[in-house]
Parts: structure tokens; C-alpha cells; sequence
């Protein structure tokens, strides 16, 4: 078909979402109604094309961009409108597009202050265009518009539908609403990681010959731009850009903030989508690029990625909120990705991009259930809580089944993730010192040990014992229709990647393969 | 004994190099037959009944037996029908169904291999499953989430099955932890009270850290092999492979570290204790038949490897940590008051014996020790369950003279206590002996000597414990409130036919006599090599200097128990009372390892969390809080004194320049056309002017 | 005749125009004198180019357009003096100061 070859069907990943933002723009804002159905519709069939492209893609085919297209766009500066996906790209395409539909629905009842449906409808799909477009993006300059489109809906949900109580920044005494610190935070912290990855942009973009800004040009061209006497300060730059994102020790900062003040979508996007851009970043950009300098940076990556872990698995220990701690099982999870990818190993990158989308399913629905908890007891603090298994079984259950899966348990998705990076680190690359990845290998492994700590020790405080005084004579609703119509589809995907990785892993092995070969050989 | 020769799994066809299913060849002549080509049904049946009870069960709580026994009794019949097959036809069977392929080396997969080993797990799971199941019926009837109890207990079972049928180390430690979260849903089956979910965390903290071992200890050796499947590693070790050979100490040791963990060896044997928290079937299937064999299964699946490769530096390690195990837990069992602690300090104890025995290189020992233990302790359990229904109590001085009201209760409990004890001819005593002639027979490991001699002692310890459970609990007064009475038949059923299996499952092995079990497991096994069978563990007969001293010590510490606790049937509560100055303290409180543990973990959640919450506000964010401070202090400088006083002021300067310049301009118009006009004109004339001078 | 006896009857007619424009105060004079000086340059342009003899005739066809332009000049001018007329009652030009600063 022909919506396949000239890149059409691709755009339309992109397209869709803004037209769906535009109508939902232009209807009254009394009309909450039939702004759900435009957003549900147009997600759907966002959903629907990327299903399609999943379909026609051809999965054997290793090396190459697949059902996209390049056009001159700003023939000035040689950017290009070039679009295309492989096996790396159409996992995390389906997942934005898979979650963004997911959030939808579970928007239909489920209204922060306040409220303004409309705004929020719109800013979702704005999003959904900036994160599917991120994913497509062939060309530099898309990529990097992309990127930064998705920062301002974000910045906007937190800010307006965030938490509202007031939060005091140690030492320097100051008070501030905590959606407008973590808003603030947020994007200024993200923007200070472009700056430089643009910069690395530029400097790939002169030093190119033909100068070019797409991405299969300058990985074509990755000797002479590896060459350059500069070239490590280039990957330097990329990989702070990315790094502020993923996000990786020490830039991790805003990420804790950001998640425990946005709105309960919001933070759903943030966690499933917005945080696999920085290492779909590194596995896109970064490394195919500069191989060599990737190889010079590898173990630092590693040694960050496995501090990260244990960081993150400490700190959780010490929160008593639990949308904090979740966000904080973010870093450790993330850490797991990053170590994967410093393998710089197909066996490593697999494990990335698989513990990549798990992480997607699993602290998603997280959030999903730290929002509805939120919802029903207005508090996130762990030691109010308790007995909610007693209170809200179902809830109880899905959140259980939940934590499992994060902490890694065999059989669901979390677990491939985590064993492969694992198993890459044993066995970098070789060049790489291997003793450093063995030793960043135990303590990876030492930080599941942690990570199970603090996962089962949140359900014990939250789903056993007997219900708090303070909720006696309370009614709970438990788990409502459009709750449980967001969260089965993520259950089964968590068991289904867990039992059949092939669903992730035969669309990655083969790209992964390409990009091993061409990046470092035979 | 008849002897084949050794059969080694080969991947002889393969449909295609990566075809999706990798049919490994049986050996030639072997039938194999539907039931091991179907070994997925048993495999995949306890999880769809899991699922199906969490469906069903809010219905009709029924369903929740109905379901899980249906299952266990399929497991049973396919089980025992393999285990058939494997006896009388010697099958062999291995399949993998591939689940990914990552580069040109790691395929994924799942799979079950029937063999000696595996075939006789599957027996043993389905068996004792079965019985428990039906038991539970009986014993949680009206208790709470009845249907959850069994959604989690058909999880179990499926997992152990997915565990002992595994072809691959993946697969295994799948298997592995599943059974890990099924014993850390059933242990904090009582959530309400704190201390059973604490129980159940523990549990899954402790072996989580003991995984940690077992998933480096497999990563290394996979990477070493270049591939997960245990045929593919054992072939290698067998081959003395040289990647392998450079691994496979550190990694067998590290595997050994998994195995310490879902066996409870000590020193990570603290666990299993609380476990008892859960409901008595829990503790009798999961916490001494089968689950905790895990480690035990493990050690025995990877025999060759620690056999050849590894050697007599990974296994001495093994030897002493069963040696440990056998003998500390053992003294503990002799201070608890609470009946189930007593069984599961001697669950602890038994495991030592197996672990032993494997270190010591006696392989059917340990596993014969594995097979007798799981249906007399089982027995023991559900007996104790039973004694624990009537009275409502754990402790047993809250029991006594249950002898009268439970008669088919106490004959069970007897006949599996002797078994325990080793008493001839029960089953116990067998597989016991075994292992002390194997440890006999070890060659080349130091200390076994003294392994020897710890195993006598414990084998007396054993017995002196065991006779002072008996007569706390059904001799003497009943010191409890209430009138006790025996259990429901659908309770005693399960008690009687395992006290048959505990008299008689010793049998399969008689040194001498009949060695059907050493041949069935030893020669039909996955890889067993054939230096190793020429080694000197195979016993073929008794070594009466060896097995005499430890039947003695069985009889000697029956007596001195009966002496001490039998001789005044009113006041043997009070003679428990016995105290030995330091050991006992010590004993009381399990050597202070728990405490220990608890300090680390609280010296790790406390300080150390906070240590890092502190680092991440006080210190990164200070920075990054600082940056943006600063860039506000900055802001405003550039505002106040550039912008407002510097830039700002030339702008009012030049604004208040126009304005005024404005007014005076603004005279200028008048708003009469005619007067713009006029201006107009006389400026068109001095352009005029203008152009016709100065052209 | 001569291109000068064009341009001083153009001339003429522009300077009675001016003064018409300068000095009447009845709006409607004023719009007559502004046709009138309008119609000077047409004069003009006419005379020029029959003394050029451009092939092209631009100069016919600028006097066409400014004819067109004038009459539609006036239309509109005509119109707005009405206006003003209906409602101050007058179409003395020195009344219409609101553009005043």
C-alpha cells in the first residue's frame, strides 16, 4: 500500500493526535462528552496505525528504516522531513501509542483539580504527537523538535493539575507550591540537558560531509565524525542530553519531584514514554554515531547506571509516600536499562529496550494505582494507609501482582529485562573491562536483593494488616469500570512479555544485530 | 546392579538451526509415549486452575478446592505414569520450545525433560500434593480467602513442576522464584497480624538474596557454555571444556549460594522457621516436602558439574554447610515448645543431611534421603496440623495425652516420627544410612571424618527430639482447654496413606537386597559420567561399621528421651524444662543469627536509606536548587541594576523625550484639512524650488 | 498649436485649483477644485504624450485611469460631505476639526 511506502502512514502517528487536539480545541468546553470520544477516537486510531505498521513491518530485515519517507523540509540548513522506524523504534512507537490510549480511558472519571477536561484532552494528545513523533524521527532537527514538544504539555500538566500543597526547598529556605517547584524543575532541568544535546547536534551537523542532519547519513559517515579531535566532547553532550532524561544518577533529580507532583496521567506518561526517550536516545543517536567514543564512555555509563541502582533502591527505603517511591523505583529501574545499553553487547541492548517497555507496562499501571489509591484516600503517606487488601481486595491484588512484576519476578515482564542486562554485563563487548562490568554485574544483581526490599516492604505497609482506625466505617468503591479497562490490558502484557519476550524481542534482535555490526564489527 | 551406559542428551536433530522447537533425540530404543510428550498439560494445568479460582472463587469459595484438587489429582496420575515409564522403560525425554533468540548464541526457552531425577519429582510433587490438597479441605474449612488459599497453592504446584521439569537454568530460576512468591502468599496467608506478613517477607527477602548466587552462578556458567540448557553445561564440565573449567568452581559455589537459600542452609537457614506462620498444608508441602528440596533438586541436577569439574573445591563447601546445617538446627529443634517449630528446625536438620550427602558425593544418598523425608515429614506436619486443629494451639504444653482422643492421629505421628529416627526397617532409616555410609565412603575431602561423626551425633539428636515431641504431645496429661477430637476422615485419609508410604518407600533401596531406586535415579539420570559411576559412592551393600553406629545412635536417643520425658506422664512439661547454662540461651535464640539480620537490614533501612534520602536533598538537589537560586539571584541583579537602572532609564529617557517633543508637535495639528492642504502645496513648491536650484 | 499653449492652460486650470482647494470653504467647492487640478495633469499627461508620440499611449491610458479614480474619488467624497452635512448641518470645511491633536 502505498500509505506505507511514501511514509504517510507514519506521519499519521503524528498527525492524528494534533488534528484530534485541534477538534477537541474548537469544541465548547461545556462538551466534556464528545471531547472524550475525539480524544478515545483519535488515540484508537493512532493505536490502529501503528498496529497497521506493526503488521506490514518486515520483521527479518535487520538493518534499515522501514514504511518511511525523506523530504526536503528546510533545504537551508539541509534538514529533511525523514521519518521511518526499525526494529529498535517499533516497540516503543507501539507503546506510546498502546499507553496514550490507556490514559484516555482511565481520564473518562478520573478528574484532578481542576478538572477542564478540554485542556487536558488536548495537552494528551499534543504529547501523544511529541512521543510518537520522537520515535520516528529520522532527521535531527525533527528529532530534536520532537523531543522538545513533549516537554511544554508536561510542563503545563504538572503545573496546572499538580500537587498543590506546599513544598519547602531545604537550605535555602524557600516555599513554593509543590507543581509549581517540580513544573519549573522539571522543564529547566530538561532544557539544560537539550542545550548541550543540540549543541552536540550542531557540532555533528558541521563536521559532516555532505553536512547533513540525518541519522542514517551521520551513521554512515561515523568514522571520519568518530575521528574528529573533538568527538568525545560531542558524545559528552548527546549523552548529558539524554542522561538529564533517561534519567541517570546524579541528574536524576527532577524526576522524583516531577512524578509525585504531576497529575495521575501525567505521571503515567512520564514513567511509561517520556523517560525511554533519553536511552531510545543512546540506542538511536548516541552509540551508532560515535561507537568509539560510546566504547570510551561505556564503563562510566555502567558505573553511573549501577550507583543509580542502588541509589534508587536505597532512597525508596527511606520514603513514606508512596507515589515517591514509586518515582524512585524509576531510577533503579532505568539503572538496569542504562547498564544494559553500556554493554554495548546485543545481549545488553535487547535487555534495554525489553526492560525498557516492561518498565513501560509495570510502573505505569503503578502509577495508575497510586493515582486511584491517591483518589479514594486522599493520602499517599504509607503509615496512614494499610489493610487495603481488607478495603479494596481487588485493588489490593492488581497492586501486588503489580509490585511482583517490578521487583523483577521471573515469568513477568521486569524479569527479562533486569537478567539480561545482567547477563550482558558478565560479558561486555570485548575491549571493554570486563572486570569492572562483572563488578557492576553483582552489584546490579545485590540491587534486585534491594529493590525487593522495598517493593515488599511498600505492600506490607499498604496492602496488609488490619485497616487504620481512621477508616473505619468508610466506603471504599473498589476498582471501577473504567480503572479495570485501563489496567487489564497492561496485566496482560506483563504476563505475556514475561512468558513470550519474542514479542519485544522479534522486532529487536534483528535491528539490534545491524546496529551491533555496524557500530563495532564483526 | 546392571549398569547403562552413561546417556548423555546430544542435540542430535535439530529441525533447522533455529527452528521454533528443538526436539532433542531420545536415545535410540527408548519409547517415549504421550504422557512424556505431554508433560505441558501437568505443567500448565495448576496455573490455569489458579487463575480459574481468582475467576471463580468470589462465587462460590468451592471452587477453590474443587479446581486445585482436580488438578493435583491429574498431577498425580501423570506423575506417577511417567515416573512408571521412566522405571520399567527407562524413558528419556527433553523438549525446548524456543521463546527467543538474541544474537547467534542465547536462545530462550521453555521446555521439561523427563529423566530419573526429574520423573521422580514429578512423583513426589504430584503425590504429596495430592494428599496435602485433599488434607487442606479438611483443615482450613471455614477459614478465610479459602479460595485464595488454594489460587496460591495450585500456583505453587505449577511452579514446582516448572522448576523440577526445567531443560535450562532460565527456566529454573523462573520456576525458582515462583515458588518463592507461592511460599510468600501462603506464609502471610493471615496478613491481619503483622508478624505472618513479616514472616512471609522474610522468607522472600532471604532467598532473593540467596538468588542473587544462583543467577550470577548460572549467567556465569551459561556464558562460559554459550548456552542456558543444563545437558549443554554438563556435557561441556563432562568435556572439561576450558571456558567452563576456569568458572566452574566459582560458579558451582555460587549455584551451591542459590540452593543455600530455598533450602535453608545455615547460615541462611533463618527463614524457615517463620514460615511456619503459614497454615499447616503450607508448612507440610511447601516448607518440608517439596519446596524447600528445591536446593536440594538443584544440587542434584547439577551433580556432574560438581562432580567433575567443580570438584573437591566447590563441594567440600557443600559438605560443610550441610554439616553445619544438620547439626546447629538439629540442637535448636530441642528447645522449642511450639510442635511445628520443632518439625521445621528438623526439616532443617534433614536438609543438612541431604546437602551433606551431595557434598560428600553420595548422589542417590541425598536424593533417597530427599524422596523418604518428603512423605514422613509431610505425615509429621499434617499430623502435627491435625493435633494443632483439635486444640487450637501451636504450643505443646498446651497438648499432652492426645494419644486417647486422636488414636489414628498418634499412629501416624509415631510411625513418622520412628522414620525420622531411623529406626529399622521404616523408611528413614534407609536413606539415613545411606548417607552416612556415603560421607564414609567420601574420598579426598577434608574433614569428613568429623562430617562422619556429625552426622551420627545428629542422627541421635534427631531421635531424642522427635521422642520428646511424641511425649509432649500425646502422652501424659492434656494440659489445653476444651475436649479435643480426632480429625474429619477427609484429614486422617491423607495421615494413613502416607504412614504407609513412610514404612515403605525405604524399600525401593535395601543395599544388597533390591537397589531399584539407586538404578531408576543413578543410571536413567540426565548426564550422569561414567567416571563418576566408577567412583565409590555407589553403595551396593550396607557398611555395618558405618550404619550400625548410627541405627545405636537412633535407639539411644529414643531412650534417653523416654527416660527423661516418659518416666512421669503428669510432670514431663516441667522435665522439659531442662537447662544447660549458655547452650541453652544460645539455642533459644537461634545462635542470635535472626537478631544479627535484623540489625543489618534495619542498619540498611534506617541509616544507610536515610543516609542516601538525605544525599539526594541535601546534596544533589542542594545543587541543583542552588543552580536555579543562583539564577534567580542573578535575575535579579541583572534586573534591579542593568535593566532598571541602566537599560530601564534610557528607555524612560527616550519615552520622555517623545513625549514631550508629542506635545509640541500635536499644535501642529490643527485638524483642518484646509491648513494640511496649504502645507502640502507649500511643501510640493519647495520641492520644486528645491529640485530647480540645486538639480 | 504648441506643447506650451497645453501646459499653460494646465497650469492655469492647477492653480485655480489650488486656490479652490486653499481657499473655499464649502466642502463641495473643495472637492470641485480638487477635480479641477486632477484634471490639470490629465491635460498634461495627454499633452506630453502626443508631443512624445509614445506607441504605447501611456499617457491616454493614465488620464483614463485617472478619470476612473477621480469619478470614484468623488462618489465617495460626495458621499461623506453628505453624511457630515445630515449631521452637523453644514459643509463648512473649518467645522470639521476632530482629527485635531
Amino acid at each position: 500500500m502505498e500509505l506505507w511506502t511514501n511514509g504517510a502512514g507514519l506521519s499519521l502517528t503524528v498527525v492524528l493526535p494534533l488534528v484530534g487536539a485541534v477538534i477537541v480545541g474548537l469544541t465548547p468546553r461545556a462538551s466534556e462528552s464528545l471531547q472524550k470520544v475525539v480524544a478515545l477516537l483519535t488515540s484508537l486510531a493512532t493505536l490502529a496505525v501503528t498496529v497497521g505498521a506493526a503488521l506490514v513491518f518486515e520483521y527479518g530485515q535487520g538493518a534499515g528504516f522501514q514504511l518511511g519517507t525523506d523530504r526536503p523540509w528546510i533545504p537551508g540548513i539541509d534538514a529533511t522531513y525523514a521519518v521511518g522506524i526499525d526494529g529498535i523504534s517499533l516497540p516503543m512507537l507501539a507503546l506510546s501509542a498502546f499507553i496514550t490510549v490507556l490514559a484516555i480511558i482511565y481520564s473518562w472519571n478520573h478528574w484532578d483539580e481542576p478538572k477542564n477536561p478540554k485542556a487536558f484532552l488536548l495537552l494528551i494528545l499534543v504529547l501523544a504527537a511529541g512521543m510518537n513523533g520522537t520515535f520516528i524521527a529520522l532527521d535531527l532537527v525533527l528529532f530534536f523538535i520532537f523531543f522538545e514538544i513533549v516537554l511544554l504539555p508536561m510542563y503545563f500538566m504538572i503545573g496546572i493539575w499538580g500537587d498543590k500543597t506546599p513544598r519547602s526547598v531545604p537550605i535555602f529556605g524557600i516555599t513554593m507550591e509543590t507543581r509549581l517547584y517540580a513544573a519549573l524543575k522539571f522543564f529547566v532541568f530538561t532544557l539544560f540537558g537539550s542545550a548541550f544535546m543540540l549543541l552536540g547536534f550542531l557540532a555533528l551537523y558541521f563536521n559532516a560531509d555532505p553536512q547533513t542532519f540525518s541519522i542514517p547519513g551521520l551513521i554512515a559517515q561515523a568514522p571520519a565524525l568518530g575521528a574528529l579531535p573533538f568527538a568525545g566532547w560531542i558524545f559528552a553532550g548527546l549523552a548529558l542530553g539524554f542522561a538529564v532524561k533517561v534519567p541517570m544518577w546524579p541528574f536524576h533529580t527532577w524526576l522524583p519531584d516531577a512524578h509525585t507532583a504531576a497529575p495521575t496521567v501525567g505521571s503515567v506518561l512520564l514513567a511509561a514514554i517520556l523517560l525511554k526517550l533519553g536511552s531510545y536516545g543512546f540506542i538511536r543517536i548516541a552509540i551508532p554515531v560515535l561507537p568509539e567514543q560510546a566504547k570510551e564512555f561505556a564503563p562510566a555509563i555502567a558505573v553511573l547506571a549501577v550507583i543509580g541502582i542502588i541509589y534508587g533502591s536505597l532512597a525508596c527505603l527511606a520514603q513514606t509516600d508512596m507515589k515517591r517511591l514509586i518515582a524512585f523505583s524509576s531510577v533503579g529501574h532505568m539503572g538496569f536499562v542504562m547498564l544494559g545499553i553500556a554493554t554495548m553487547t546485543e545481549i545488553g541492548i535487547n535487555a534495554a529496550i525489553i526492560g525498557m517497555v516492561a518498565h513501560g507496562v509495570i510502573t505505569g499501571l503503578l502509577f495508575f494505582l497510586a493515582g486511584s489509591m491517591h483518589h479514594r484516600y486522599h493520602t499517599r503517606e504509607m503509615a496512614r494507609l494499610g489493610g487495603n487488601l481488607a478495603l479494596m481486595p481487588k485493588m489490593g491484588w492488581i497492586l501486588s501482582f503489580t509490585a511482583m512484576a517490578s521487583l523483577g519476578l521471573p515469568g513477568l515482564a521486569g524479569f527479562w529485562g533486569e537478567f539480561m542486562a545482567l547477563l550482558g554485563a558478565y560479558n561486555p563487548l570485548p575491549g571493554l573491562d570486563a572486570g569492572l562490568f562483572r563488578g557492576a554485574m553483582v552489584t546490579g544483581a545485590i540491587g534486585t536483593v534491594l529493590t525487593a526490599g522495598y517493593l515488599l516492604w511498600m505492600l506490607q505497609k499498604v496492602n496488609l494488616g488490619e485497616p487504620k482506625a481512621e477508616w473505619a466505617g468508610h466506603e471504599f468503591h473498589d476498582v471501577d469500570r473504567y480503572e479495570m479497562t485501563a489496567w487489564l490490558p497492561l496485566l496482560a502484557f506483563t504476563v505475556l512479555l514475561g512468558v513470550y519476550p519474542k514479542l519485544v524481542f522479534g522486532a529487536t534482535v534483528p535491528a539490534v544485530e545491524a546496529l551491533v555490526q555496524t557500530a563495532f564489527g564483526g | 546392579m546392571s549398569r547403562f551406559a552413561p546417556l548423555l542428551f546430544r542435540l542430535a536433530e535439530e529441525t533447522g538451526e533455529h527452528g521454533d522447537e528443538v526436539h532433542h533425540a531420545v536415545e535410540a530404543g527408548v519409547t517415549s509415549g504421550w504422557a512424556v510428550e505431554n508433560v505441558w498439560i501437568m505443567l500448565l494445568l495448576p496455573f490455569v486452575a489458579a487463575f480459574l479460582i481468582v475467576l471463580f472463587g468470589r462465587f462460590d469459595e468451592k471452587w477453590g478446592h474443587r479446581l486445585a484438587v482436580t488438578t493435583t489429582v491429574y498431577m498425580f496420575l501423570h506423575g506417577s505414569w511417567i515416573w512408571y515409564l521412566n522405571i520399567t522403560q527407562g524413558v528419556l525425554y527433553e523438549k525446548s520450545i524456543v521463546i527467543a533468540e538474541i544474537g547467534s548464541n542465547w536462545v530462550l526457552e521453555w521446555g521439561w525433560v523427563v529423566d530419573g531425577l526429574s520423573s521422580m519429582m514429578y512423583f513426589v510433587v504430584g503425590t504429596v500434593s495430592m494428599l496435602v490438597f485433599f488434607y487442606a479441605v479438611g483443615y482450613m474449612k471455614g477459614e478465610i480467602r479459602y479460595a485464595g488459599f488454594f489460587a496460591a497453592f495450585s500456583l505453587f504446584a505449577g511452579a514446582m513442576l516448572v522448576l523440577v521439569a526445567a531443560p535450562n537454568l532460565a527456566q529454573l530460576i523462573v520456576g525458582w522464584e515462583l515458588v518463592g512468591v507461592a511460599s510468600y502468599l501462603l506464609i502471610g496467608h493471615y496478613w491481619e497480624d503483622k508478624t505472618n506478613s513479616s514472616a512471609g517477607m522474610k522468607a522472600f527477602f532471604t532467598n532473593k538474596v540467596a538468588d542473587v548466587g544462583l543467577i550470577i552462578g548460572s549467567i556465569m556458567l551459561a556464558t562460559a557454555v554459550g548456552s542456558f540448557r543444563i545437558s549443554d553445561i554438563l556435557t561441556a564440565a563432562e568435556e572439561h571444556a576450558h571456558d567452563l573449567e576456569a568458572v566452574a568452581v566459582v560458579g558451582a559455589i555460587l549455584l551451591f549460594f542459590g540452593a543455600m537459600g530455598k533450602s535453608a542452609q545455615f547460615p541462611l537457614h533463618v527463614w524457615l522457621p517463620d514460615a511456619m506462620a503459614g497454615p499447616t498444608p503450607v508448612s507440610a508441602l511447601m516448607h518440608a516436602a517439596t519446596m524447600v528440596t528445591a536446593g536440594v533438586y538443584l544440587l542434584g541436577r547439577m551433580f556432574p558439574l560438581f562432580e567433575g569439574l567443580a570438584g573437591v573445591e566447590a563441594r567440600q563447601w557443600v559438605m560443610w554447610i550441610g554439616a553445619a546445617t544438620l547439626l546447629l538446627t538439629g540442637l535448636i529443634a530441642l528447645v522449642q515448645r511450639d510442635i511445628k517449630k520443632v518439625l521445621a528446625y528438623s526439616t532443617l536438620s534433614q536438609l543438612g543431611y541431604m546437602v551433606t550427602a551431595l557434598g560428600a558425593g553420595a548422589y542417590t544418598a541425598g536424593l533417597f534421603h530427599l524422596f523418604t523425608h518428603a512423605f514422613f515429614k509431610a505425615l509429621l506436619f499434617l499430623g502435627a496440623g491435625s493435633a494443632i486443629h483439635a486444640v487450637h494451639s501451636n504450643d505443646m504444653h498446651d497438648m499432652g495425652g492426645l494419644r486417647k482422643f486422636m488414636p489414628r492421629t498418634y499412629a501416624t505421628f509415631l510411625v513418622a516420627s520412628l522414620a525420622l529416627a531411623g529406626i529399622i526397617p521404616l523408611a528413614g532409616y534407609w536413606s539415613k544410612d545411606e548417607i552416612l555410609v556415603g560421607i564414609n565412603a567420601a574420598e579426598g575431602l577434608p574433614a569428613s571424618e568429623f562430617v562422619l561423626w556429625v552426622a551420627t551425633v545428629g542422627a541421635f539428636i534427631t531421635a531424642f527430639y522427635m521422642t520428646r515431641t511424641v511425649a509432649l504431645t500425646f502422652f501424659g496429661q492434656y494440659k489445653g482447654h476444651g475436649h479435643p477430637h480426632e480429625a474429619p476422615a477427609i484429614m486422617t485419609w491423607p495421615l494413613m496413606i502416607l504412614g504407609v508410604f513412610s514404612v515403605g518407600v525405604g524399600w525401593v533401596n535395601i543395599p544388597g537386597v533390591y537397589t531399584g531406586f539407586t538404578d531408576w535415579l543413578a543410571v536413567r539420570a540426565h548426564a550422569i559420567v561414567e567416571h563418576h559411576v566408577e567412583g565409590a559412592n555407589w553403595i551396593e551393600a550396607t557398611e555395618w561399621g558405618v550404619a550400625l553406629p548410627g541405627l545405636v545412635a537412633g535407639v539411644l536417643g529414643i531412650t534417653i528421651g523416654v527416660i527423661v520425658f516418659g518416666r512421669d506422664e503428669g510432670t514431663q512439661a516441667e522435665r522439659d524444662r531442662f537447662r544447660i547454662p549458655v547452650l541453652y540461651p544460645l539455642l533459644e535464640n537461634q545462635y542470635y543469627i535472626d537478631d544479627f539480620y535484623l540489625w543489618l537490614v534495619g542498619l540498611i533501612k534506617g541509616p544507610l536509606a536515610r543516609a542516601i534520602d538525605w544525599t539526594n536533598s541535601y546534596v544533589i538537589d542542594a545543587v541543583v536548587n542552588g543552580v536555579g537560586v543562583l539564577m534567580a539571584g542573578l535575575g535579579r541583579i541583572v534586573y534591579g541594576g542593568v535593566d532598571q537602572r541602566g537599560i530601564d532609564f534610557a528607555f524612560t529617557a527616550f519615552a520622555g523625550a517623545a513625549g514631550g517633543s508629542g506635545g509640541l508637535l500635536r499644535r501642529l495639528q490643527t485638524g483642518r484639512v484646509q491648513q494640511y492642504a496649504g502645507a502640502f502645496v507649500i511643501g510640493a513648491v519647495l520641492l520644486v524650488i528645491g529640485f530647480t536650484l540645486f538639480r | 498649436m504648441t506643447l506650451v499653449q497645453y501646459l499653460l492652460l494646465s497650469s492655469a486650470l492647477f492653480s485655480l485649483g489650488v486656490y479652490g482647494l486653499l481657499a473655499r470653504r464649502n466642502a463641495v467647492m473643495v472637492l470641485l477644485a480638487i477635480e479641477l487640478m486632477l484634471n490639470a495633469v490629465n491635460v498634461n499627461l495627454i499633452a506630453f504624450e502626443a508631443w512624445i508620440r509614445d506607441a504605447l499611449a501611456i499617457g491616454q491610458v493614465f488620464s483614463i485611469f485617472m478619470i476612473t479614480v477621480a469619478a470614484a474619488e468623488v462618489g465617495i467624497g460626495l458621499a461623506i460631505v453628505l453624511l457630515v452635512f445630515r449631521s452637523r448641518e453644514t459643509a463648512n470645511i473649518d467645522d470639521f476639526n476632530l482629527m485635531k491633536g
